[in-house]
């Protein structure tokens, strides 16, 4: 890139006084020159190991037993599984998984077309190239993982269920990630054609990621007041003055969902902007001269190429959205109820009632949660990726 | 958008100058909605900045969106915010600026150095080893938690049977992993939500005296950080060319002196782009600073959150704050976007 560079940094070094040193400094210097590789990676490994590993464990312990204020001090006893029977099938389970409703006819159709879809999806694995029964084997398990989620979204969400905080959570990842994902795209594409003042469009829209999300989340709050808000005229034409945002489940979820996608959009958009610009054009000026349509461009020759990025931003989007606490908690509260709350917002509050063991167990739950999606989502969609690399 | 070009009267609106180019209508349709997205992006911020200038009156009589012609401007929230509160204002900014700069550079001196490692020399640690090290601090943690054994000790007690194993068992595992194994398991951290860790880590600070103090929130920033750092400088290490660093070696200079004088030099458009990107991120970061800090060591973003339960929604009060926090950030990201958004591209698309 710059020989230019290259050559300033020769010439400093050159430049550099040649060291007079002790010949205890000497050796001790070409002692730490052997154990280099140890010096330069041991720093930033004892901080993870000391900072995530260690803590990691502990969390493991304290999510496994019950913490107790006892006279002048602190008493932790071990409870075994407890905490997360409570979680996933005890008194707390409303509020984790959510309550079950009556499955509707909707209902069981979702699930027919889920089922059918996963197995749609081994099937084809199986007949490709790549098939190895330890593949099949760990893509079904993916796949049985993915219908229990199914179900469980299902169930709570119809007849009279609640979802819990796990549900909740599944909706700002799934629907939040997945809308995110579209409009990006969409502004990316509509961004990379040979438009004058681009620049403008791509500086501002940049500007949603550098905000804190609490000043996201008091900002829509602002603008979501049905009365005092800015958009109060088109909510008194349809006649939406006397309710709120944030009183209605699906609202405040929605309004959650909004605030998330206002900054994250961007984030879909900067990567597939960069990641359309740089395929060859020659192939896609090709096919314009050739006559294809604007769709068929994007369908045979520009998605082939942005598939990779496309599985890497949503994945690193997904992981992201798993954590989402500031929104929630500043937005709405968790509220109405907890109908809007995050797994990270419910650990919070167990925390902040002190239910340490509690607040632990929905956190490993949530890290369990995090690996078993992004590695199905891996698992699922590797067979489509290597499929459209030509 | 528009399909192949018709006859008629109005082709020349779909029919593009060249094949290259959108047609005339396309533009407008694409001018069209990328504007409306530019309002989307910019209306909220716009809304924030006129409700820092209105009087209470103002925001409760419905909405007014246009400075002097809707309502008079007054600066009585800015006063109220700078002056009545000060000093309760200018603290918990200063904590910020101080521990977002300090975590920052502190994760990009350990990161740029363990990206370096993995990018050019050789990493083969045992398995064996890596099993060993967890058993013994599995072990501590239970001698701690379970026992009630004082940590220090239980710590020690636990490095010491590590080295004892290592040096005894620890040389028959054959198995061992790689660079790129290190690399993964570093950036793999970013899946652990924070949630997970922080008790422990509040724990764990509360032990070592440092409870409550911007040495913690530091530390923490750090750790949490330093994964992004050293995955995006590793991926920009490899990507320069490595005859510069070895003819370096054939004169005799070592691993610390190259590192330093050739390599961190040529780097500095990256070293940038990952300086900014921590900084944005411990900036705004919200759950570890609401779960590790309480009133001394109070960060913008739980000012900003206390708000609500001290205020109600005195919007006026929150614009200001909302303000006084995003204004930098907003400036720094116009006027150094290039670094900004190369930073986000390596960890992304790469990743």
């Amino acid at each position: 890139m710059a020989a230019r560079d290259d050559q300033a940094a020769l010439a400093s070094l050159a430049r550099a006084p040649a060291p007079v040193r002790s010949r205890l400094w000497d050796g001790l210097t070409r002692r730490l020159d052997q154990h280099a590789p140890t010096v330069f990676i041991m720093p930033a490994v004892l901080v993870v190991l000391a900072m995530s590993i260690f803590p990691l464990l502990v969390s493991l312990y304290l999510s496994l037993s019950r913490f107790r204020f006892v006279k002048g001090g602190f008493e932790l006893k071990f409870i075994g599984l407890l905490n997360y029977r409570k979680l996933l099938l005890g008194s707390e389970q409303f509020h984790f998984l959510g309550t079950f409703g009556e499955l509707s006819a909707a209902g069981w159709a979702v699930l027919g077309i889920a089922a059918f879809g996963l197995i749609a999806l081994l099937v084809r694995y199986a007949r490709g190239e790549g098939y190895t029964p330890a593949g099949l084997l760990w893509r079904a398990g993916a796949s049985a993982g993915v219908f229990l989620l199914v179900l469980l979204i299902v169930l709570t969400n119809s007849g009279n269920g609640h979802p819990g905080s796990l549900v909740v959570t599944l909706f700002y990842v799934g629907i939040g990630v997945l809308a995110q994902y579209c409009i990006g795209l969409g502004l990316a594409l509509l961004c990379a054609q040979n438009l004058p003042g681009r620049k403008f469009f791509r500086v501002v829209f940049f500007l949603p990621m550098m905000i804190t999300p609490v000043g996201i989340a008091y900002t829509f709050r602002m603008l979501s007041d049905t009365t005092k808000g800015p958009f109060t005229p088109i909510w008194q034409y349809f006649g939406w003055t006397e309710t709120s945002w944030l009183v209605d489940p699906w609202g405040a979820r929605l309004a959650v969902m909004i605030g998330d996608a206002w900054q994250w959009i961007p984030f879909m958009f900067v990567v597939l902007l960069v990641a359309i610009e740089s395929q060859p054009q020659d192939q896609r000026e090709a096919a314009l001269v050739d006559g294809a349509s604007r769709w068929q461009v994007f369908r045979y020759v520009t998605w082939p190429a942005i598939l990779p990025v496309t599985v890497t931003v949503v994945l690193i989007r997904m992981i992201e959205a798993f954590k989402i606490i500031d929104l929630p908690n500043v937005l709405t509260n968790g509220g109405p109820g907890i109908a809007s709350e995050s797994m990270t917002l419910h650990a919070y509050v167990a925390w902040r009632a002190l239910d340490l063991g509690g607040s632990t167990a929905v956190a490993y739950l949530l890290l369990f949660v995090v690996v078993f999606v992004c590695l199905s989502m891996l698992a699922l969609t590797r067979p489509a990726e290597s499929e459209a690399r030509p | 958008m528009s399909g192949p070009a018709r006859r008629g009267g109005l082709g020349w609106l779909v029919r593009p100058r060249s094949p290259l180019d959108p047609s005339p209508l396309n533009m407008a349709v694409s001018y069209a909605i990328l504007g409306f997205w530019a309002f989307v992006v910019l209306f909220p911020l716009y809304w924030v900045f006129i409700t820092s200038f209105k009087q209470p009156i103002d925001v409760a009589d419905g909405p007014f969106y246009l400075l002097w012609v809707d309502f008079q401007p007054s600066m009585h929230a800015w006063k109220y915010i700078f002056v009545d509160l000060g000093h309760d204002t200018f603290r918990p900014y200063l904590n910020t600026v101080i521990v977002s700069l300090t975590s920052s550079a502190i994760a990009l001196i350990l990161g740029s150095m363990a990206g370096y490692g993995l990018a050019r020399m050789q990493y083969r640690p045992r398995l064996g080893s890596i099993a060993l090290f967890v058993v013994s601090i599995g072990l501590a943690v239970a001698a701690v938690v379970g026992l009630g054994v004082g940590w220090p000790i239980a710590l020690a007690a636990a490095l010491a049977l590590f080295v004892l194993l290592v040096q005894t068992i620890g040389r028959r595992f054959r198995r061992s992993l790689g660079n790129d194994d290190i690399a993964f398991w570093m950036i793999s951290q970013r899946i652990l939500p924070p949630v997970a860790v922080v008790i422990p880590v509040y724990v764990l600070f509360q032990q070592i005296g440092l409870r409550d103090s911007l040495a913690a929130l530091v530390i923490t920033y750090v750790a949490v950080n330093l994964p992004i750092v050293v995955w995006l400088m590793r991926d920009f290490f490899q990507s320069i060319p490595i005859e510069l660093e070895e003819s370096a070696m054939i004169d005799g200079a070592s691993r610390f002196t190259i590192f330093r004088s050739i390599v961190l030099p040529i780097s500095r458009p990256s070293l940038a782009s990952a300086f900014l990107l921590m900084l944005i991120l411990t900036w705004n970061e919200y759950l570890l600073a609401l779960m590790l800090s309480t009133a001394n060591t109070q960060t913008l973003p739980l000012l900003i959150a206390a708000q609500n339960a001290t205020r109600g929604p005195q919007w006026w009060y929150m614009s200001v704050l909302i303000l006084i926090m995003i204004v930098p950030v907003v400036a720094m990201a116009v006027a150094l976007e290039r670094y900004i958004r190369r930073g986000m591209l390596i960890g992304a698309v790469k990743g």
